[in-house]
């Protein structure tokens, strides 16, 4: 018996097994540049692919990448849970190559082998369009290529790209996914343009992990604070694989000083609060607490039973078993959290496209 | 209620305040172009003297980035935490149904009045030439 059946997995993560799979994708030039210069691996340096955390042990297959195959992640996630749509999100070091130029051949080349091995093999897939952050105009570009492919429900970059992402360098970008009604994903990450830590750099992974939060934050209040959901009254972000538990200190936190220095973004009208309950939504998986009661009680200082996405990370190792969703939280509030919310967040998956 | 004679309005030029005692109360006086508003002196918030706060106008944009300064002179900002009021109501701008800070009614009123009662006016000395400020609570 799946013990989530319907729900909507908000984030997965297929794992482009090798830059073989990429190559028939590009171009000559592309192609030759990757085999001749030995380019390979590609992977994200926040999610080492060998590292415990990357892959939960039973689903680690003996040789190779894991999660590199659309029918073992079917047996393995999506029949167990009960899942009816999930959205991949690849995590590709490519994406985020100090080449804008290389960086969008391999988003390109990305977005077309998950439709292949992915969209077109399973009709529970869905997926996020990957796009280079280093260049809103290629990004833009890129999205513009996959939008009326309504498989793609999101646009997912990393969450620390090379600027504060509410800067106007950025509207392109933001104004393309608000046209297209495509959530902006901003999944843990960084392209390591910047310390991972707002102190400088960190010795150990540990310390960037747990920090990474800090970078959401960052992201978050500049778009509050340069008005981007008022530029861009459609747009909505989610924030993947954030945590959670940070969330209604980060609020409070807003509001706070939001109220003694708000003549210094006079345009901001409303609550930082407002604004990230309307815009702003989270994948639940890490939640980040450590039992039931907690869980509940960041629950209810968050107020609002929209803002939670169900999320398995897989085969990120977040939990055991089939126990995607933490205790403590309602029936309803669960039931929300598995489809309700992932519906009204990407309207794509309302429509049954072929 | 009764009515404090707490000033002589010569004291309080346009643009400035004074922060008197009434009834054991302290209460900032405000002149705006010549009309007078009273507030206490105890920011709702957490309590600070909010008549000690930068009297300034009301920052304003409508889009992002546009900045922009209106109603010049009729906000007061709280020393302690920044909060904003509207002088002549005690309004807060950022929780207006639920932040208020305790205003008073406050006029003007010829000494040739005042002399006549019933005003208290514990402090004041009053001729019938001047003008003067009265609160009333």
């Amino acid at each position: 018996m799946s013990r989530y059946r319907g729900a909507i997995d908000c984030d997965i993560h297929p794992t482009v097994p090798g830059i073989e799979v990429l190559l028939p994708y590009m171009d000559d030039y592309w192609q030759e540049a990757f085999v001749s210069r030995g380019i390979d691996g590609l992977e994200m340096a926040s999610y080492p692919p060998g590292a415990p955390i990357a892959c939960r042990a039973d689903w680690r297959p003996a040789t190779g990448r894991p999660a590199a195959d659309a029918a073992i992640i079917a047996r393995q996630s999506l029949d167990v849970m009960g899942t009816a749509f999930a959205i991949c999100n690849p995590l590709t070091g490519g994406q985020v190559a100090v080449s804008e130029a290389m960086g969008a051949a391999v988003c390109r080349a990305v977005n077309d082998w998950i439709t292949k091995e992915f969209l077109d093999k399973d009709a529970r897939f869905r997926a996020s369009i990957i796009v280079p952050p280093q260049s809103p105009e290629l990004a833009v570009e890129e999205i513009e290529r996959r939008a009326s492919d309504r498989r793609f429900v999101q646009v997912m970059i990393p969450v620390a790209v090379e600027m504060m992402l509410g800067r106007r360098y950025y509207w392109p970008l933001l104004a393309a996914c608000e046209k297209h009604g495509l959530p902006l994903g901003l999944h843990a990450g960084s392209l390591h343009r910047y310390p991972t830590t707002s102190n400088g750099w960190s010795s150990h992974y540990i310390q960037d992990y747990v920090s990474h939060s800090q970078t959401f934050e960052d992201q978050l209040l500049s778009l509050i604070h340069e008005g981007a959901f008022m530029k861009f009254p459609g747009l909505r972000v989610v924030l993947i694989e954030s945590g959670v538990s940070w969330l209604p200190g980060f609020i409070w936190r807003a509001i706070k000083t939001w109220r003694g220095v708000r003549a210094e973004v006079p345009y901001i009208k409303r609550s930082p609060a407002e604004i990230v309950r309307e815009h702003v939504r989270l994948t639940a998986q890490p939640f980040d607490a450590p039992d039931a009661e907690a869980v509940m009680r960041i629950a209810e200082m968050i107020d609002s039973d929209e803002m939670l996405l169900f999320a398995t990370d897989y085969p990120h190792w977040q939990f055991e078993g089939d126990r995607a969703v933490p205790d403590g939280l309602s029936a309803p509030y669960v039931a929300k959290m598995l489809v309700d919310n992932p519906i009204a967040t990407y309207p794509r998956l309302k429509e049954n496209p072929t | 209620m009764r009515r404090y004679v707490v000033a002589r309005a010569a004291e309080i030029p346009p643009g400035t305040r004074k922060v008197v005692t009434v009834a054991g109360r302290p209460i900032g006086i405000f002149n705006l172009d010549g009309e007078f508003y009273g507030l206490l002196n105890r920011c709702p918030h957490q309590g600070g003297s909010l008549c000690d706060g930068l009297i300034t106008g009301l920052a304003v944009g409508d889009r992002p980035g546009e900045f922009r300064m209106i109603r010049k002179g009729e906000m007061l900002r709280c020393p302690w935490h920044g909060w904003e009021f509207d002088i002549r109501t005690g309004q807060s701008w950022c929780e207006p149904a639920k932040v208020r800070a305790r205003a008073y009614p406050t006029e003007l009123a010829a000494g040739a009045e005042v002399v006549k009662g019933p005003y208290v006016a514990e402090t004041v000395p009053v001729t019938v030439e001047e003008q003067y400020v009265v609160v009333a609570l």
